[in-house]
């Protein structure tokens, strides 16, 4: 048997003789880093390194993304692979309003990040002008290794974030800077 | 292979239409005209028409900005071929871009539809008769056309494109 297999460590609690003590914000972290569900939106070259990504090559399922969800309501990560046409904009920002809380989004590439080399009329330049974004991974396109990293940046944002973030004044005016109730 | 040369199309395009012809020329071989606007369908519908000719292919049309020509501002050039003869004409016709307006060509070719209105919405250039003359490819809400030479293609709101990275 190969002993190189990582196992998810238990977070740090009270460990006793049949019981086991800790916060309810790091087991829900825990519970949420891990099973991850990614929804691709992926419109053009950075979609085909997802693509590689979610391939037996680099398998993001071992991160606890095994699920593809094709439907926002029931995603947990928006991963936003490519150019986003401004006429594309309303489509995008509807299905981000359609996923449930709590929700991530990664900008995948230069294009969605900032616009990319199409600094022209037609194109939304960078995704963060319609819908926040918590994690951006740079390159043109990004290699599958980058991509695993910023779902592990995720990961790390899942599994530290307090109970009540999505519920606090911050996070609310966050959403009301970009318009959504 | 082409029985019908360009001299001999030309010829008969100036017997029978010489007055609204400003032009003619056959740059790399392939036959130009420059027409009167007004004349666009009947003439596209004589070379359809006509036994010889069979000009019954719309290869391609697209807006053009000449912001200097005054009174001829804008233009539409035509791209037909004749796939009996393996021939091909380009027709160009310009107009002021005060009143950007010409006839559709979409009744004679269907394909025309969508290439007038890409040329209207990248243009503002008015195909009048056309069924649903209304933008294609850009947002709905654009109340400017992008290609006229006087829109900066750069984008506006582009953030990450200091000045002082590119030494101007």
């Amino acid at each position: 048997m190969s002993t190189d297999i990582n196992i998810v460590q238990a977070p740090p609690g009270i460990e006793g003789p049949g019981f086991f003590a800790t916060s309810i914000d790091k087991m829900v972290g825990l519970a949420r880093a891990n099973s991850l569900w990614p929804l691709p939106f992926a419109t053009s070259c950075c979609g085909i390194e997802f693509m590689a990504t979610m391939g037996s090559n680099y398998d993001l399922a071992r991160f606890g993304s095994e699920r593809i969800s094709f439907s926002p309501r029931q995603a947990d990560v928006l991963l936003v692979a490519g150019t986003i046409a401004k006429k594309m904009g309303p489509v995008l920002k509807q299905v981000y309003l359609q996923m449930a809380e709590p929700r991530w989004v990664i900008a995948i590439g230069a294009c969605a990040s900032s616009g990319g080399i199409f600094d022209t009329y037609s194109v939304l330049q960078g995704i963060d002008k319609i819908i926040p974004v918590d994690v951006y991974v740079p390159g043109c396109p990004p290699r599958p290794e980058q991509i695993i990293d910023g779902v592990m940046k995720v990961q790390e944002l899942a599994k530290n974030e307090s109970t009540g973030r999505r519920n606090s004044p911050e996070y609310k005016a966050l959403l009301a800077s970009y318009g959504i109730e | 292979m082409s029985e019908i040369t360009n001299d001999h199309l030309l010829s008969r395009l100036r017997a029978q239409f010489g007055e609204f012809i400003y032009n003619e020329s056959t740059p790399y071989e392939l036959a130009t005209i420059v027409l009167h606007k007004d004349k666009i369908t009947e003439v596209v519908q004589w070379l359809y028409n006509d036994p010889e000719f069979k000009f019954q292919f719309l290869t391609t049309l697209c807006g053009i900005h000449f912001p200097d020509a005054t009174g001829a501002e804008l233009g539409v050039v035509y791209h037909l071929h004749s796939l009996t003869n393996n021939q091909r004409l380009r027709i160009k016709c310009f107009m002021p871009v005060a009143n950007p307006t010409i006839a559709t060509l979409s009744s004679i070719f269907p394909s025309a539809n969508w290439q007038e209105r890409e040329t209207y919405d990248f243009f503002g250039i008015l195909f009048e008769g056309h069924p649903n003359l209304k933008r294609i490819l850009n947002v709905d809400e654009m109340d400017y056309f992008p290609m006229r030479k006087e829109f900066p293609l750069e984008d506006g709101t582009r953030t990450d494109k200091e000045d002082q990275y590119f030494g101007r």
